[in-house]
């Protein structure tokens, strides 16, 4: 067992015959067991499309796939975060809350009159701030990730109310609004079309990024070192502190970041954005293969978790028969089996 | 362990963890007084000769934290958390709710005796799945008590129809809103299971062991000591206490409202433990430390309300609060204290001290 592992994800998706694709998956999973999980939520990302396709059907098609890249842009944003902090052992819960108090700020602000550029630049620094001070919480007053977290979470989530609890809406003339706009590539008959928006592809440059970082950099390297064990990190030179610090750091920023896509495609903010969602992207973080322990994972898997938790949505409301107050128990259902299926790889690879 | 023999009982409080908490809770009745120096008056109402007045409120408001907070401070002693302790509240009194709208009659014993137990039933249950999926499957404390907590509000709902729903029962209301002897009956009620579980875990070897737990599991099973029926234990009695928790709580408006119900009580709760000087990394309880920590949380509640704040801005105050203590209790923020002090009067061997009276507090 090597303690500071270079993911591989290479799912082969080129080969033609079903049986070679087995073969091959079964060398992958044998030689790590790790991609166990987040081969799994591929194949389940995959299998919820063909089934929703069959039962409810409109789902492959370029307007059903590109809203779930619209609507889930900041879950993805928010998983990416959250994939930093549970590769270091650690949590964040304080996501949800920073966006709350981020977006209902940066409305303000930009209702005040303020240059957008900036609102933007401050709804992001919120986040950052907030993730600074986690970060020296955990690092150098050894408070324990969740508590120090749990605390900002309170901290963000009170701040936001002080500052308002009705839904502030964004002027309709506000620039930032250029970021949620719609913008077709593709023209496809009737409503079906490909369609972006700004903050998807802030997105996915926040996927592209992080997947450099994480794979392609020392310090993501000792994120996953850090996972692995702190001790022996710190004992081979690595720079700990330091490290996790940023973690902390990046997932606050990126939390802000998220509240910019999230504002400028709702154009409203309320103290009770976001209420919930730390368990949505530990629940995707999770259903995409990163070990709550610390030490593995890969941050496109985070991002397939966060498809997969927007596509049960997508389903859920098709299906029309399942009351939404479902949603949660079914999240938490699938948060517990994967929870489980990373338990059972755990204990295999220890034999 | 040569506690000097001429200390005074005051000296003693000093040193006991929660003194801040005490210190605390008076410092915010003095603000209160400031703004209203008849805040603590306690009249008594002279039609049925309860006592009225903001301190009897407190206590009343304590009682549901009183209940999670201790089921808390044994769930952390164990090493472990339990965050669904607010969604179970919120299925416990979903359960007893529906029940009794069910049932109707609303003046009969009979029904608030089958509302209350079918309620701690259901919150039993809830106690041994998270305990089975900690202490037999292996999960963290903190990922399987997350999803009870996620899963919890879905089934409290699912129970309701998604509706907030009423009832009316005059026994079961008479837990929450009536008086005994002058005083909140839920109060008492806290108190007195409070002491119980407090003389229990005290006066048998039960607290000892689960310390153990908390302190090393492999050592302690090598002291021929089963963390996993403990634990079980622990994370069961945890949520029939937060079903008694969410009965208190639903009884005084004699409504569930299932987004609401219990809603951040795990916070009040931690924070509860916290101030009672326990360490969040287990291995040790103190009872009567969460006791304050309950009380000082309600007064924290009704202060922010009564000085005019919104009361969703209290999880600021609750979170600037659950900081500085952690600071205070961080090893660098004690070395800088014992710097600054002369004598190097480090006091590392804080045992937990058997907590009998302290119960009353």
């Amino acid at each position: 067992m090597t303690t500071v592992q270079t993911p591989r994800v290479d799912a082969p998706v080129e080969e033609s015959a079903l049986s070679k694709i087995a073969a091959r998956m079964k060398r992958v999973v044998s030689s790590n067991p790790s991609v166990l999980p987040t081969l799994a939520a591929i194949v389940i990302f995959i299998v919820m499309v063909i089934y929703g396709e069959i039962a409810y059907g409109r789902i492959v098609q370029y307007n059903t796939l590109s809203n779930l890249l619209i609507n889930n842009a900041h879950l993805i944003i928010l998983a990416v975060a959250m994939t930093f902090v549970i590769l270091t052992g650690g949590i964040d819960l304080s996501v949800g809350s920073i966006i709350a108090l981020s977006s209902v700020a940066g409305v303000i602000l930009a209702n005040a009159g303020w240059d957008p550029w900036l609102v933007i630049g401050m709804m992001i620094v919120i986040g950052t701030v907030f993730g600074l001070t986690s970060g020296i919480l955990i690092q150098y007053f050894n408070v324990q990730p969740f508590i120090a977290t749990l605390a900002m979470m309170f901290l963000a989530r009170g701040l936001a109310a002080l500052l308002s609890t009705r839904p502030e809406r964004l002027d309709e003339e506000s620039p930032i609004r250029w970021l949620g706009e719609q913008f077709k590539l593709i023209d496809g008959e009737k409503v079906n079309d490909v369609v972006v928006t700004p903050g998807v592809i802030i997105a996915l440059l926040v996927v592209l990024v992080a997947f450099f970082v994480l794979h392609r950099t020392r310090t993501g390297r000792t994120v996953y070192a850090i996972g692995g064990s702190e001790s022996s990190s710190a004992l081979m030179g690595l720079a700990v502190p330091r490290t996790k610090v940023l973690v902390y750091v990046i997932s606050g920023t990126l939390s802000g970041v998220a509240a910019v896509v999230y504002t400028s495609r709702l154009g409203i903010a309320q103290n009770i954005t976001g209420i919930g969602w730390e368990l949505d992207a530990i629940a995707a973080t999770v259903i995409g293969g990163t070990l709550l322990t610390g030490g593995y994972g890969y941050v496109l898997g985070s991002v397939v978790g966060a498809l997969v938790l927007g596509l049960m949505n997508v389903l859920i409301t098709r299906d029309g028969g399942i009351p939404p107050e479902m949603t949660t128990i079914i999240t938490g259902g699938i948060l517990l089996v994967f929870v489980l299926l990373q338990r059972a790889v755990i204990s295999k690879r220890h034999t | 362990m040569s506690t000097v023999a001429r200390s005074s009982w005051l000296r003693d409080l000093v040193h006991k963890p929660f003194f801040w908490g005490l210190i605390a809770i008076l410092a915010l009745l003095f603000l209160n007084v400031l703004k209203d120096p008849n805040y603590l008056a306690v009249t008594v109402n002279p039609v049925n000769g309860n006592l009225v007045g903001n301190l009897v409120d407190i206590l009343r408001a304590s009682a549901p934290i009183l209940m999670v907070a201790v089921g808390m401070s044994l769930v952390i002693a164990t090493g472990g958390i339990d965050l669904s302790v607010g969604s179970v509240m919120a299925v416990s009194g979903a359960v007893a709710m529906v029940f009794m709208k069910n049932a109707g009659q609303s003046d009969s014993i009979g029904v608030a005796l089958g509302a209350i137990g079918l309620a701690l039933l259901v919150s039993a249950i809830l106690g041994v799945v998270n305990g089975v999926l900690v202490a037999y499957v292996g999960l963290q404390p903190f990922i399987s008590t997350l999803i009870m907590m996620l899963a919890g509000r879905g089934i409290a709902k699912v129970i309701t129809e998604g509706q907030n729903t009423s009832a009316s029962n005059e026994p079961f209301r008479w837990i929450a809103n009536g008086f005994l002897l002058g005083l909140p009956v839920v109060f008492l009620f806290a108190i007195l299971i409070v002491a119980i579980v407090g003389f229990v875990v005290r006066r048998s070897a039960l607290g000892l062991m689960i310390e153990a737990i908390g302190i090393n599991p492999k050592a302690s099973r090598m002291a021929g000591i089963r963390p996993s029926g403990l634990l079980l234990t622990v994370y069961i009695l945890s949520a029939v206490l937060a079903g008694v928790a969410g009965i208190m709580s639903v009884g005084t408006v004699m409504t569930v409202d299932v987004s609401r119900t219990g809603y951040q009580i795990e916070l009040d709760a931690i924070l509860a433990v916290v101030i009672g000087g326990t360490s969040l990394s287990g291995g040790k309880f103190s009872i009567g430390g969460a006791v304050v920590g309950a009380l000082l949380i309600a007064t924290l509640d009704k202060t922010v309300v009564f000085l005019g704040i919104s009361s969703s801005a209290t999880p600021a105050f609750k979170a600037i609060v659950i900081v500085v203590l952690c600071l205070l209790q961080s090893e660098r923020v004690r070395s800088w204290f014992v710097q600054r002090r002369k004598p190097p009067q480090v006091q590392l061997d804080q045992k937990p001290v058997p907590s009998k009276q302290e119960v009353a507090a």
